[in-house]
């Protein structure tokens, strides 16, 4: 489902931030992604979500060529990938139902299907009675399981998360990962960059590790 | 995943709603939101209000038009078939588009008439008047220079006594009437450029002020299309109410001036009255007013948008 081959990323100040990177996730496969600060693993999501371009290597993703993916075809390609971000990236001014419906309006879905599915998604998250709060009015537990409502409301087959439980108690923290585990037990390839080893350790998911940019060790 | 089917309905709906949601953006600001209106509004009514101006000048000079006339006083010596041949010769002339023959017999009947000397005349020992043709020139051949020219070439003959324009002062009119016109539209033109420019400073602020808000959409697969689209309507919002501003600030203005203009026309004796080209300005200002605001939102979205990526 996503497989990297000899891909090396260098920033613009000429930082090389992955070297030589290989590995390969399979369909409907959960995993976490390690290492220390800065080793890289922000930069590899950005490359699975094409926020930045490999500078060497190959990366494929759902058996599309992000080398040669065309800057026309992101936006379409973007929609088969859910992203969950630590900031929540959510919008401020409006509402927690319109922020979850946000995917669904852009690909164009019609009235009644984005009030059912996004009902549906925030019943998945346990907020179906926050659709009309503003995300302000929410705990910063709760904004996050806003940001994955609106990862997963329009069943991408791709779910990438960075850092989803940075800033959560472990109790919050373990809700949110259990979500991600029901995601994955419906089918969707589930990649989670995170530091949390205690909670990660606990449960049976391939970890990548990497160090300085180049992969430690597989699990 | 399943790629929804297009649908027209739900496309109309998606566009009505983005076009309201832009219009409550700019209701969210009322007070920038109107000083830009304003702003846009004046300066597309002051050239509006000038060409409004400047047809009522070209009515009332029109209401002149045949009075544009050459006469041309024959030598008492021409005898009448010679004069009349030459009419007809004279016909011919591009720059002449009507003419006819009176001779000094029907000059005189005619200043019986218009005088009411009646029998006075009669008494006369000879007719003192001369034989005339009025010629009415070409409707392009009233440019000044081109109707000097056929003034010139008209006295020349040698049966002509003097040539005599009628109206010069009306020519002239014209003529300022058409440089005060080329330099309206070229107002126009300035006008609108910065119309255009406000628009898209506009745009600009409102793009900056949103570039989060563009990164999410971006992030979770909106296409330009879609994060272009709000601001086209926000362009297109200024555009219309600006235009639909001009209009009242023009017929307020134009209400202003128009009983003193009353009041002129009647000491002339005049039937003028003021024509406020209202209708046509109230489908012309608003559309001009759209076109313009979506066109300078166009640019700046196109020159701004690009750089805001997700990072
Ligand atoms: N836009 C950028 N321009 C230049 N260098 C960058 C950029 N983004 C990241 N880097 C550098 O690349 C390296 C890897 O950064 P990255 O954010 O991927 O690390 P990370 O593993 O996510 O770290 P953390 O756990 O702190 O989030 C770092 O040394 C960072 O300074
Ligand atoms: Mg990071």
């Amino acid at each position: 489902m996503i497989r990297f081959t000899d891909v090396y990323k260098r920033y613009p100040n000429r930082h090389e931030a992955l070297s030589g990177l290989s590995f390969h996730i399979n369909q409907g496969e959960m995993a976490f992604l390690t290492g220390h600060s800065g080793a890289g693993k922000s930069t590899l999501l950005k490359l699975i979500a094409l926020i930045e371009r490999s500078s060497h290597g190959q990366v494929l993703v759902n058996n599309q060529n992000l080398t040669r993916l065309p800057k026309r075809k992101i936006p379409h390609y973007r929609r088969q990938i859910g992203i969950v971000f630590q900031d929540h990236n959510l919008l401020h001014d409006r509402t927690v139902f319109d922020n979850v419906a946000l995917p669904l309006i852009i690909a164009g879905e019609n009235h009644r299907e984005i009030g059912r599915r996004v009902r549906a998604s925030l019943d998945k998250v346990g907020l179906l009675g926050k659709e009309r709060n503003l995300p302000i009015a929410l705990s910063g537990g709760e904004q996050q399981r806003v940001g994955i409502a609106r990862a997963v409301v329009n069943r991408p087959p791709i779910l990438l998360a960075d850092e989803p439980t940075g800033n959560l108690d472990p109790d919050l923290s373990r809700d949110i990962m259990s979500l991600f585990e029901q995601f994955n037990q419906v089918g969707t390839t589930v990649f989670i960059a995170t530091h949390d080893l205690d909670l990660i350790n606990t449960l049976p998911y391939r970890q990548i590790i990497l160090d300085a940019g180049r992969l430690s060790e597989q699990g | 995943m399943n790629f929804p089917k297009f649908n027209l309905t739900n496309y109309l709906l998606r566009h009505i709603q983005v076009m309201l949601f832009s219009l409550g953006q700019l209701w969210r600001q009322p007070l920038s939101s109107m000083m830009t209106i304003i702003v846009i509004g004046i300066a597309l009514a002051l050239p509006a209000g000038l060409y409004v101006l400047l047809d009522n000048v070209k009515q009332v000079s029109d209401q002149w038009d045949d009075a544009t006339q050459i006469s041309l006083f024959l030598q008492k010596d021409v005898a009448q078939e010679h004069a009349i041949k030459l009419t007809s010769q004279l016909e011919q002339w591009p720059q002449i588009s009507n003419i006819h023959y009176q001779s000094s017999s029907q000059s005189l009947e005619e200043f019986r008439q218009l005088s009411g000397l009646g029998t006075l005349l009669d008494s006369l020992p000879s007719n003192p008047l001369p034989a005339i043709i009025i010629i009415q020139p070409n409707e392009n051949d009233l440019r000044p220079d081109a109707i000097g020219s056929l003034l010139a070439k008209l006295e020349a003959l040698p049966e002509v006594e003097q040539a005599q324009l009628d109206m010069e002062w009306l020519l002239r009119l014209r003529s300022i009437n058409k440089t005060v016109q080329r330099g309206i539209s070229i107002l126009g033109l300035l006008l609108s450029l910065s119309v255009l420019l406000i628009i898209g400073n506009t745009i600009r602020l409102a793009i900056l002020s949103r570039q989060s808000e563009i990164r999410v959409i971006k992030l979770v697969g909106g296409t330009n299309a879609f994060v272009r689209r709000p601001f086209l309507y926000t362009g297109f919002w200024y555009g219309t109410l600006g235009g639909i501003m001009a209009w009242l600030t023009l017929t307020f203005s134009l209400s202003l001036i128009n009983s003193p203009v009353n009041e002129l026309a009647k000491l002339y004796s005049s039937q003028f009255t003021l024509h406020w080209l209202s209708a046509l300005l109230l489908i012309v200002l608003p559309i001009t007013g759209l076109v313009l605001g979506v066109l300078g939102a166009w640019i700046s979205v196109g020159r701004h948008l690009n750089a805001i990526e997700p990072n």
